[in-house]
């Protein structure tokens, strides 16, 4: 390459007056961006290499570093932002897609900032949750809509497969190879602890997390890859991707450069083939070829576990949704479209899809509308990143949420959206074992734990505000909800008032 | 009795150890005023192999302890389970450190031996090294 | 009048007083104590509403079911007529006789029918007696302007306008009625509808609810109802919970009981430490129905056909007290309106929360 065109999009500025060369920045940069000049005697860096990722920062001992945007500028224009120059030099010099991880860090309206909660003033009282009993429990799957009775008159208990959470947030799916052994495994201990689910995505379950099985979602995608009957039979329920929010319509590529060691095996595909999941599944070029999965899935598993389909929201989600009801499946997952990925073009993620919000209120109401919504549970992914965003979204009508962002920037992810150069410092989206080991599973599981726990005592707060302590009574109570700043066209999508009204 | 263990499944080889210790042992506030344009004075020591193991080596509080044996000032004694030196007897004749198999004594710089007292030594409930290991590679525990 | 938003178009929070009489032998007596009751508990209405239900009040018509309904026009009413005609067989109409009181005004005109389903309409439809007839006033409510049938059980009659309960009592004759079981209820709305409709009690059939509180679960009810083929077109709280027990109880024939524990139902730690036989049932039960949970506080009284139901919500956010009397079982907001009317009761006390308290005609007494 004759000119480098693309300047450094972020400077590391040490403060040498703080820096006692003790080199650990050096040490824990995978991307190589610091190193100790000895002649100079004194760190030196090379800011081009640098993702923001922070693990520098993080560690740093005396606070001798920070991380700043380069004020480093193209000559100003509204239409031709430095972003769209840049990537047509990237792509100029590589004739290649430009990939992207993470969800989409463009300005679209996050509806869920638009939305208010309520709260009781005199005429019924608020509930304080520290005083009175404060429900979170929810139980997802499909719901029978007639009480049978038995010849003495009993009502007959023939429930359909049931997951029981004790708080209505789940792990959404996250594939052992896009993410590590460490990440899956303090996801896991952290399920098991918290009464909920994790999800293994496609990537097959480790031997070594069968023990956590009662806690696990097992995913069947479009690769089947690491499905085998003893997996099927492993977790708590058996979920379908049709689609991923970050990049609906297309498939995934794990690089083979990933695909090493117990990956390989897990995902049982030969070390070093790069693991390609096809668009479409191949088996299912329409609904009634859905249903027919599902039913296979319920089959193998001798009717014992709900099985989930998970669905991107797009444009016509919710006559999607509605037919996804109707295949048998107990479980929809719907993922927004500022979900996360651990690799997508980034034309795709930041392109195509739409919000959650929008596609959650749509399918609730489409599904109550036909009648159907008890034949499935709801839930709901693609940037859940608070507890208030988790009541909105209850309140909307999801029955519970999956969170995976959140989960990993618990886990110290400090979204540098880099996940798919495989060096994450995290020790989260990487195989490099120098690098995984750096999350250690008994503090990634107990800070998963502090979350959950933590946004648990928030809803219980907002619930007791509100009058409600039992989140079933929160479900699709969208009178609980006042949007702010919104168009009628948006109010009525989200079946909601102005805040006033 | 509690002592520092390590697990090198953890240890990412990042020497936070080494500084935490010498901030800890140096009588200063400031981590810039302990270490900044100094030599590292640690009683911790990481041992980097190439294959990628790190792991922490500081004092085992030996039951039958080599450098006690050999100490020929009797500055070196046994306070309970520890072993402490007394720093107004030591000659700094270095036969300690010939005789420790682990290499965890090393001189200071006061002229003396010095080793790791488990930051008793210094007003600490939790010896540093610990408190500040970011992967919990280094623990503080009874086993 | 215009000025406010009709029940329907605007959600409106209200708190109430409510109290009931019922003989368990089935011994008639007039609505009289029913005003006494809900006289002395005044400061709970506002004067925006009340009304009356009394069962066992028309015995000579006790197979018809009983439509009491408002207008607002003459126009209304030939539409609602022909309507009625069309569907059912019309045995007797009237217009429900009233007392002029100075504190009663702006009324509309308030009419009663006796009616049966025409059996060839009723086989056409393929529906059972009963859903036939709760679509058909559905239809008029939601359809026909000016039209409200607010009162269409067999053998009990809903009364109800706004102003204050006493003076709804007077103004309809309660007192020159004779039932085994009477509910009543004083409204304290927060807003000013002046619409009769949205005075209490609801009604559905044969059953009539009078409620004070206000559910913090609404939304959430009501649009699970809605997905039954219920429209909630008043936006009260009484409206939906007269659903959720419409459905749950003639349509998926839970007793009460099972009722009371869906709609009040226990907590999760307290199902836990129930046996394994009923912590299945509760859990089956509450899980099935989740979304028929009623949250925030709540005490209702439900008259159905033969007895009265009380339920407190399962915090007992409400007052709610019950009262016995040889055969005479009394439910209140207040421990005085039962002792103005009864001042010596061989029992009195509070039922707990989510614990209904149900009590029927004694076995062999016809209503």
């Amino acid at each position: 390459m004759a000119i480098n065109y693309i300047y450094p999009e972020y400077e590391v500025v040490r403060n040498y007056d703080r820096c006692i060369s003790c080199r650990v920045c050096e040490r824990q940069c995978a991307n190589l961006v610091h190193h100790y000049d000895t002649k100079r005697g004194k760190m030196i860096c090379d800011e081009s290499k640098c993702v923001a990722c922070h693990r520098c920062v993080a560690l740093c001992p005396t606070r001798a570093l920070k991380i700043v945007k380069s004020d480093h500028t193209f000559k100003e224009n509204a239409n031709w932002t430095g972003e769209k120059i840049t990537n047509i030099y990237r792509q100029a010099e590589s004739g290649g897609v430009l990939l992207a991880s993470m969800g989409t860090p463009k300005n679209y309206p996050v509806y869920w900032d638009k939305i208010l909660i309520n709260a009781s003033q005199v005429t019924n009282p608020s509930i304080d949750p520290l005083r009175e009993p404060m429900e979170t429990k929810v139980f997802l799957g499909h719901k029978n809509d007639k009480i049978v009775r038995d010849q003495y008159g009993r009502i007959k208990c023939d429930e359909t497969p049931q997951l029981e959470l004790q708080v209505p947030v789940m792990f959404s799916a996250m594939s052992y190879g896009s993410i590590s052994y460490n990440a899956h495994k303090s996801l896991a201990m952290a399920s098991k602890k918290l009464g909920i689910y994790y999800n293994t995505g496609e990537g097959g379950l480790h031997e070594d997390f069968y023990e956590y099985g009662p806690n696990t979602i097992v995913q069947i995608a479009s690769g089947r890859f690491g499905v085998h009957p003893d997996y099927l039979k492993a977790g708590a329920a058996l979920e379908i991707k049709m689609g991923q929010g970050a990049k609906p319509g297309i498939g995934g590529h794990l690089p083979g450069a990933k695909i090493v060691g117990d990956v390989s095996k897990t995902r049982m595909i030969p070390e070093g083939s790069d693991a390609i999941s096809p668009a479409p599944h191949h088996d299912i070029y329409s609904i009634e070829d859905l249903r027919q999965l599902v039913y296979t899935l319920k089959e193998a598993t001798n009717y014992t576990k709900p099985v989930i389909v998970k669905i991107a929201a797009v444009h016509n989600v919710s006559a999607i949704a509605s037919g996804v009801a109707r295949s048998g499946a107990d479980i929809i997952a719907i993922d927004g479209f500022r979900g996360g990925t651990g690799a997508a073009p980034a034309a795709i993620r930041d392109n195509v899809g739409i919000p959650i919000e929008l596609a959650l209120a749509s399918v609730d109401k489409r599904l109550r509308d036909e009648g159907i919504r008890n034949d499935v549970s709801l839930v709901v992914g693609g940037s859940i990143r608070s507890s208030a965003d988790i009541v909105k979204a209850i309140a909307l009508g999801a029955d519970a949420v999956y969170i995976a962002t959140s989960a990993l920037i618990a886990l110290g992810c400090h979204l540098c959206r880099s996940c798919h150069s495989g060096r994450c410092n995290w020790g989260i989206a990487t195989q490099r074992p120098d690098l995984v080991k750096r999350l250690n599973p008994e503090i990634g599981s107990e800070k998963l734990v502090n979350l959950i726990h933590a946004w648990q005592h928030e809803i219980k707060e907002m619930m007791g505000g509100m009058g409600i302590n039992s989140i079933e009574a929160l479900r699709g109570n969208r009178a609980m909800l006042r949007g702010i700043g919104l168009t009628r066209e948006e109010l009525d999508i989200l079946g909601i008032k102005h805040a006033g009204e | 009795m509690k002592r520092v263990y390590v697990n090198e499944e953890w240890c990412l080889g990042c020497h936070l150890c080494e500084y935490n210790c010498a901030f800890a042992n140096s009588n200063e506030d400031d981590m810039i005023l302990a270490c900044k344009d100094k030599s590292l004075d640690a009683r911790i020591t990481i041992e980097d192999r190439d294959d990628g193991v790190h792991f922490a080596v500081n004092c085992r509080e030996c039951k039958d302890p080599l450098c006690l044996k050999s100490c020929i000032a009797g500055a070196i004694f046994r306070d309970g389970d520890m072993i402490r030196i007394d720093k107004d007897r030591c000659v700094l004749c270095y036969s300690c450190i010939m005789a420790c198999p682990y290499g965890a004594l090393r001189p200071t710089k006061e002229k003396v031996m010095g080793k790791c007292e488990l930051c008793t030594d210094n007003g600490r409930k939790t010896p540093a090294c610990v408190e500040g290991c970011p992967n919990k590679a280094i623990v503080f525990e009874e086993r | 009048m215009e000025s406010f938003q009709r029940e329907g178009d605007v959600r409106i929070p209200a708190g109430c007083a409510i109290s009931s009489m019922f003989s368990k032998t089935g011994r008639k007596f007039s609505g009289e104590g029913m005003i006494k009751s809900i006289s002395i508990m005044h400061d709970r209405s506002n004067g925006l509403g009340g009304g009356f239900a009394g069962y066992g009040i028309y015995p000579e018509y006790k197979d018809f079911y009983a439509f009491h309904v408002f207008y607002d026009s003459d126009d209304a009413r030939h539409i609602t007529e022909d309507f009625i005609d069309e569907h059912f067989d019309i045995v007797n109409l009237s217009k429900i006789p009233t007392k002029k009181n100075k504190n009663i005004t702006d009324e509309p005109l308030i009419w009663r029918y006796f009616v049966t389903p025409l059996p060839t309409k009723l086989a056409q439809s393929q529906l059972e007696e009963d859903e036939y007839t709760v679509r058909c006033v559905v239809k008029i409510n939601t359809h026909i302007k000016g039209a409200y049938v607010f009162s269409s059980g067999k053998n009990m009659g809903i009364f109800k306008a706004v102003g204050y309960p006493e003076d709804v009592g007077r103004f309809y004759r309660v007192d020159e009625y004779e039932g085994y079981a009477w509910t009543v209820h004083g409204r304290y709305p927060t807003n000013t509808p002046g619409w009769w409709g949205g005075a209490h009690p609801f009604g559905l059939l044969d059953y009539s609810i009078v409620h004070n509180g206000e559910i913090s679960s609404y939304d959430a009810n009501r649009r699970a109802i809605e997905m039954y083929g219920y429209r909630c077109t008043l936006q009260t709280d009484t409206e939906v919970i007269t659903y959720m027990i419409d459905y749950l109880h003639r349509k998926q024939k839970l007793s009460l009981e099972e009722c009371a524990h869906v709609i009040a139902a226990p907590f999760w730690s307290t199902i836990d430490r129930m046996n394994e036989d009923k912590k299945r049932e509760y859990t089956y039960l509450r899980n099935t129905f989740s979304s028929l949970l009623i949250n925030g506080p709540f005490s209702i009284i439900l008259g159905f056909d033969g007895g009265l139901m009380a339920l407190n919500d399962r915090l007992k956010l409400r007052s709610l007290v019950a009262a016995e009397k040889n055969d005479m079982v009394y439910f209140s907001s207040e421990e005085s309106a039962i002792k103005i009317i009864e001042p010596n009761p061989d029992r009195i006390w509070y039922p707990k929360g989510g614990e209904p308290v149900i009590v029927t005609l004694n076995e062999g007494v016809e209503a």
